[in-house]
């Protein structure tokens, strides 16, 4: 019986991994790294890391987790309140109907559907917080931060994919 | 569940594959009331935000803690290769400033005398904290940063943030241990500031560039290139003569300021508690630069 609550704790904790892992790495986004210029740009590493759990996996990552992380970070950066999170669920969305085409993809292909995705997550990021601003944003930060996100995508992978076979199972 | 008949499971699909969708319309709607309640900017909003992130402050201040460290390593470093040249600017610095301090001293002197004279009230100095950056947001569209210093250290909302090289911004959300302060930079900062020997009335205006903005000049007023730009204490949000920047940009579009603060070194910011107008900030060497910025 004991045994039996320790499994069962050791299996909860294994199935919280991606979600842990993810909300640390929201906040490792805001540690002051004291780079010039790297504020501006600091990749979005919460979309990195959905996009990865929801195509490897989807079990792991359910919707409401993906809203609690964006509510979080977007509590946290104090920038517009539910733009972040509004393009986290879409972007939770858009890869959950297209599951099928994940199957087999290869990690280049995986990474070229992220380069589209990514855009796609910082437009409508960029669309929302100008409709809440009330004027049109400069965009051209947005786009180096969106360079730096796709740039930084195979590293995280990779650790995603250590994480998956030596943690999650 | 899944042992009943398989009519059941025909039944139970369809209803749990509407309920997924469901749930998930839920999230979006969810989603987009709290931008419309963002929107809003209500009190709620920001006891929230100030909740959140007094949670997070010790972790935040855990992380950036070998940041730090490794930052004030490299730093040492390069000052160890420019230790001569330092100190020869430092002994020139010490004795300018020393002059400086006489004339200060002199001015207090004077201002008392004078004070006592005209039967002013006497006004309280200025309360200085001091607290550590632990958070940076980044992103496209804030220029935030948070800090270890909350209501309970003093800190409220409104006041000014300080580097030693001068103004950074102010205080925009005070938790109980955190605080977030709002930089010159981001969109939402406006500055009552002056500009030039002329002290010309403007508002420093950010826009998410690192240099922002002057708007609303004095017409007829004329602005270069180099002009030192300090705070007005106009709107009695910030005390007067705080060093801002200086302007690097004149053209008929638009007018821009380079802060003289270093945004990717700020370790430490000091929150100016500023209830009634003090006479003499401790004096800065920008700020001894500029004597007709700082002295009248």
């Amino acid at each position: 019986m004991n045994q039996n609550v320790w499994t069962r704790l050791d299996v909860a904790a294994r199935g919280m991994s991606p979600f842990a892992f993810t909300l640390f790495l929201v906040v490792l986004a805001m540690v002051p790294f004291q780079v010039p210029g790297l504020s501006a740009v600091v990749p979005s590493l919460g979309l990195i890391a959905i996009y990865f759990w929801v195509i490897h996996r989807p079990d792991l990552m359910p919707a409401w987790a993906v809203f609690l992380i964006g509510v979080i970070q977007d509590l946290l950066s104090g920038a517009y309140l539910g733009v972040g999170t509004m393009v986290l669920l879409l972007v939770w969305l858009a890869v959950a109907a297209q599951r099928r085409v994940f199957g087999n993809a290869s990690f280049m292909l995986v990474w070229a559907i992220f380069v589209i995705v990514a855009a796609g997550a910082q437009l409508l990021a960029w669309l929302f917080s100008s409709m809440i601003a009330g004027f049109v944003l400069d965009a051209w930060p947005l786009f180096f931060q969106y360079l730096t996100t796709v740039a930084i995508y195979p590293c995280l992978a990779w650790l995603f994919v250590q994480t998956q076979r030596g943690f999650v199972r | 569940m899944k042992k009943s008949s398989g009519q059941a499971l025909h039944v139970a699909a369809p209803i749990r594959a509407w309920a997924q969708r469901f749930a998930f319309l839920f999230l979006v709607v969810a989603a987009f009331a709290l931008m419309l309640l963002g929107k809003a900017d209500t009190l709620l909003v920001e006891r929230v935000r100030t909740t959140v992130t007094d949670a997070m402050a010790p972790v935040l201040e855990i992380l950036a803690r070998p940041v730090d460290t490794i930052g004030d390593m490299v730093e040492q470093a390069q000052e160890l290769t420019e230790l001569r040249a330092d100190n020869a600017e430092l002994r020139r610095d010490n004795e300018r400033l020393r002059n400086w301090q006489t004339a200060a001293q002199k001015l207090e002197a004077e201002n008392a005398a004078l004070r006592e004279l005209s039967r002013l009230t006497v006004e309280p100095g200025t309360r200085f904290v001091t607290a550590r950056v632990i958070g940076d947001p980044g992103g496209a569209f804030v220029r935030s940063v948070l800090v270890n210093g909350g209501s309970r250290d003093g800190l409220a909302k409104g006041q000014a943030a300080l580097t030693s090289d001068g103004l950074a911004g102010r205080v925009a959300e005070v938790g109980q241990r955190s605080a977030r302060v709002l930089l010159l930079t981001d969109i939402n900062s406006r500055v009552p500031i002056l500009v030039g020997k002329a002290r010309d009335r403007a508002i420093l205006a950010g826009d998410n560039t690192n240099q922002p903005r002057l708007l609303y000049l004095t017409p007829g007023s004329e602005i270069r290139q180099g002009d030192q730009v300090v705070t007005s204490g106009h709107g009695g949000v910030f005390p007067p003569g705080l060093p801002v920047g200086v302007v690097v940009l004149v053209d008929e579009t638009a007018m821009r300021v380079q802060p003289f603060v270093s945004w990717a070194h700020m370790e430490y910011v000091r929150l100016v508690d500023y209830e009634l107008p003090g006479i003499l900030l401790p004096a800065s060497p920008r700020q001894a630069r500029v004597p007709s910025g700082a002295a009248r």
